[in-house]
């Protein structure tokens, strides 16, 4: 796929996750797996749909290892995440740093300063140096597609998983690419042992260590001697280092000043980045969310400014660039207040809430739509902090809180959710059962609704719709031991369901009930997946 | 540099089809040759909630998100997301709000967002064969032909 000189250049409108997508495929990368997460979620959706293969993992931890095990195997993987994800695979991340790869392993971390759909604004640059991980960051779709290429080459190169870190804006911005591969070909995945640098007992591990921090010395001078940092030469009253598309707001907000682009962001050129700021009577640091570059160059005695701490929050724009660079401190604007979204008018989700909030329940909850019971006319939500939490809280609150309160306790989650991290919640409630018991709410829609309607375990399908095994979760419930297991349609059966839930309150036995239809904007296309695999059947 | 770009934002409820309509105007510009960025928030937006989207296009675009004050143009689709829109707009810039376009002239309702551009078509000079081409791109061909009619009719009606 290498590109021909003679044809002329493709010209494609693209958004970063698209230019990541064709990118993969373009250089043969045999396997991407990942978990949804706005904004990645459609790289892989993309991945799929031009010809790539294409998993979901029940989560992203999951996700990972299967990434690493492929490129233990010599082939070229793409793992993709939103930011919160890589707190959940940041166990095998860390040690993947010390055991190198043999294929390619490039890791999408997208991150979603301004929390535009998320629960965090954290920083994912800050994974990069803890890991000891290089890390990529584009600021337009061009990039997008050039750096994961790039990330393929150092990731061979150098054997170390590489970052790709992404944002909202360059993730869900179409820019114009111009695709040009020149990437070799792939090498054929054969397993080779290598047992000193893939089995961390703290004898190889030690010496790991070693090699990954030489590794990041040695990608510095291969840093500083790329083209991957690009210096624009404008006056020399004022310089701008920028990362990101905090680039692309900088060159519009000051299209006079020097530019200095960081490419790869981790580990810095810093020999580069000094020549720069001599270059420059005044050197600004214009970068999006945590002052992680401004604070490495300062402890590196680089004479740079940064911005003020009111700009470590929310996105950038050109018109916060123009605030920073005259240090204007005054009071922003408040944003425009749109109308929120809410529940779709017949959502399977209503009836739960609606129950919830009757019966005074207090309702650890989980993230997914169905958040959305937080608000009005709803209420029927007490704490959301991450996926999988609600089962947790909801057995530490049952643990101290008064008989009769404890009693009122009920986790909610979505089938997504409890597929990713639900399922160690339940193995806790049956291992150290409350002694009012518990109950646990499944908000079966079949489906990932939140993210944009992806498959997952349960639903029987995989990342591409085509049948696959399928997890029930009222067997895998009754297979831990909890007996009282009840499955019922919120809709057809919102009486039953709300006996149902009272009677479990009160008996103080452990109990699972699972809400079950599909999510309206869900329907008709499980409808059509289904009658495609019944015909597929018929015709066998 | 910047004033050879143009800016519109085009704003509306989940569901109504902001982001299609976004995706085909920054095609016909991309189409036309232009240097072409466009840029939106979403997630979430299926219950309802509000959403734009900003199309650049010139001679060179840098930031894809249109500063504040500076649209040409704002292309509402529903009429109480003109007051927490407006703010977008330049003075002199012009604001397309579903008013200027009957609904019930529209063989289906879900061909506004295309109505709309339609309107907006009057005001680029891009040939009309670019903008029928990414309509026809952009959308299943059962749907062609309501949304062609729906671009005739409100690149007919503009009567501003
Ligand atoms: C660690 C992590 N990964 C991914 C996400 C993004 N995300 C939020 S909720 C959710 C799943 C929602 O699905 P489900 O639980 O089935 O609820 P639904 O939206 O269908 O109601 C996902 C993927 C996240 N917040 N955290
Ligand atoms: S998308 Fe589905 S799950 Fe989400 S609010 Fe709408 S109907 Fe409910």
């Amino acid at each position: 796929m290498v590109s021909d000189d003679t044809t002329p250049a493709e010209r494609l409108l693209l958004s970063g996750n698209e230019a990541v997508a064709r990118a993969a495929l373009d250089a043969g990368v045999a396997l991407g797996t990942g978990y949804p997460g706005t904004p990645s979620t459609e790289i892989l959706e993309n991945f799929s749909r031009i010809g790539g293969l294409a998993q979901w993992a029940p989560n992203e931890k999951v996700a990972m290892e299967v990434a690493l095990g492929a490129s233990f195997a010599g082939a070229r993987t793409l793992v993709t995440m939103k930011h919160v994800g890589l707190n959940v695979a940041a166990d095998p991340l860390f040690t993947s740093a010390y055991t190198g790869v043999t294929g390619a392993m490039v890791i999408v971390t997208a991150d979603d300063p301004g929390m535009a759909s998320s629960q965090n604004e954290q920083d994912n640059r800050h994974y990069a140096r803890a890991a000891g991980i290089p890390m990529f960051e584009p600021s337009d779709s061009q990039e997008a597609y050039d750096f994961t290429l790039r990330a393929i080459e150092l990731s061979e190169k150098f054997h170390t998983p590489v970052f790709l870190r992404v944002t909202t804006r360059i993730c869900h911005s179409k820019t114009v690419v111009i695709p040009t591969c020149s990437v070799p070909a792939p090498q054929k995945p054969e397993f080779i042992r290598n047992i000193k640098s893939r089995v961390m007992i703290p004898a190889y591990a030690r010496p790991a260590h070693k090699r990954m921090r030489e590794r990041l010395t040695q990608i510095t001078d291969w840093n500083e001697r790329s083209n991957l940092n690009q210096t624009i030469k404008g006056n020399d009253d004022l310089g701008i280092i920028a990362t990101g598309i905090s680039y692309a707001h900088a060159r519009e907000a000051a299209p006079e000043a020097s530019f200095l682009k960081i490419g790869l962001t981790w580990p810095l050129p810093i020999k580069t980045i000094e020549n720069f700021t001599q270059s420059v009577a005044r050197c600004v640091v214009i970068e999006e969310g945590d002052p992680v570059l401004v604070e490495t160059l300062l402890a590196a005695g680089l004479k740079v400014e940064g911005k003020d701490p009111m700009y470590r929050f929310g996105e950038l724009d050109v018109g916060r660039v123009r605030r920073i660079l005259s240090a204007d401190t005054s009071p922003e604007p408040a944003p425009a207040k749109g109308k929120p979204p809410q529940l779709c008018p017949g959502c399977p989700h209503r009836t739960g809430f609606e129950i919830l909030k009757k019966l005074n329940c207090i309702v650890p909850g989980d993230i997914g739509c169905y958040t959305l019971g937080v608000l009005p006319p709803f209420e029927a939500m007490d704490t959301c902090v991450c996926m999988g939490a609600s089962i947790g809280v909801g057995l530490g609150m049952r643990h101290v809180l008064p008989d009769e309160e404890a009693r009122r306790v009920v986790s909610v989650i979505g089938d997504s959710t409890f597929v990713h991290s639900g399922i160690t919640g339940l193995v806790e409630m049956v291992y150290n059962p409350p002694k009012t018991g518990h109950v646990v709410l499944i908000l079966d829609n079949g489906t990932t609704a939140m993210t944009g309607l992806q498959e997952h375990p349960g639903t029987g399908r995989k990342l591409d719709h085509q049948p696959t095994n399928q997890i029930i979760f009222e067997d895998f419930a009754k297979s831990l031991g909890i007996e009282r297991v009840e499955v019922f349609d919120p809709t057809k059966e919102a009486e039953k369901f709300e006996r149902a839930l009272a009677e479990a309150l009160k008996s103080g036995e452990l109990c699972v009930i699972i809400a079950r239809r599909p999510c309206l904007l869900a329907v008709k296309k499980i409808r059509e997946y289904e009658k495609q695999a019944a015909e597929a059947n018929a015709h066998e | 540099m910047s004033n050879t770009v143009t800016n519109v934002v085009i704003a509306g409820l989940g569901g109504q089809g902001v982001l299609k309509a976004s995706d085909i105007l920054a095609e016909v510009a991309f189409r036309a040759g232009l240097d072409t960025k466009k840029s939106e928030i979403h997630g979430m937006s299926q219950r309802g909630g509000s959403v734009n989207s900003d199309v650049r296009f010139g001679s060179n675009v840098l930031s894809p998100m249109i500063p504040s004050g500076r649209a040409d143009f704002l292309v509402v689709l529903d009429g109480d997301q003109v007051d927490v829109n407006r703010h977008m707009l330049r003075e002199g810039g012009v604001l397309i709000d579903p008013d200027k376009i009957d609904v019930n002239a529209l063989a289906n309702r879900r061909s506004l967002n295309v109505a709309m551009l339609g309107i907006l078509s009057n005001h680029l000079q891009i040939d009309l064969e670019i903008w029928l081409d990414s309509i026809k791109a952009n959308l299943p061909e059962k749907l062609h032909d309501t949304n062609i009619e729906a671009f005739k009719t409100g690149r007919n009606a503009a009567g501003d």
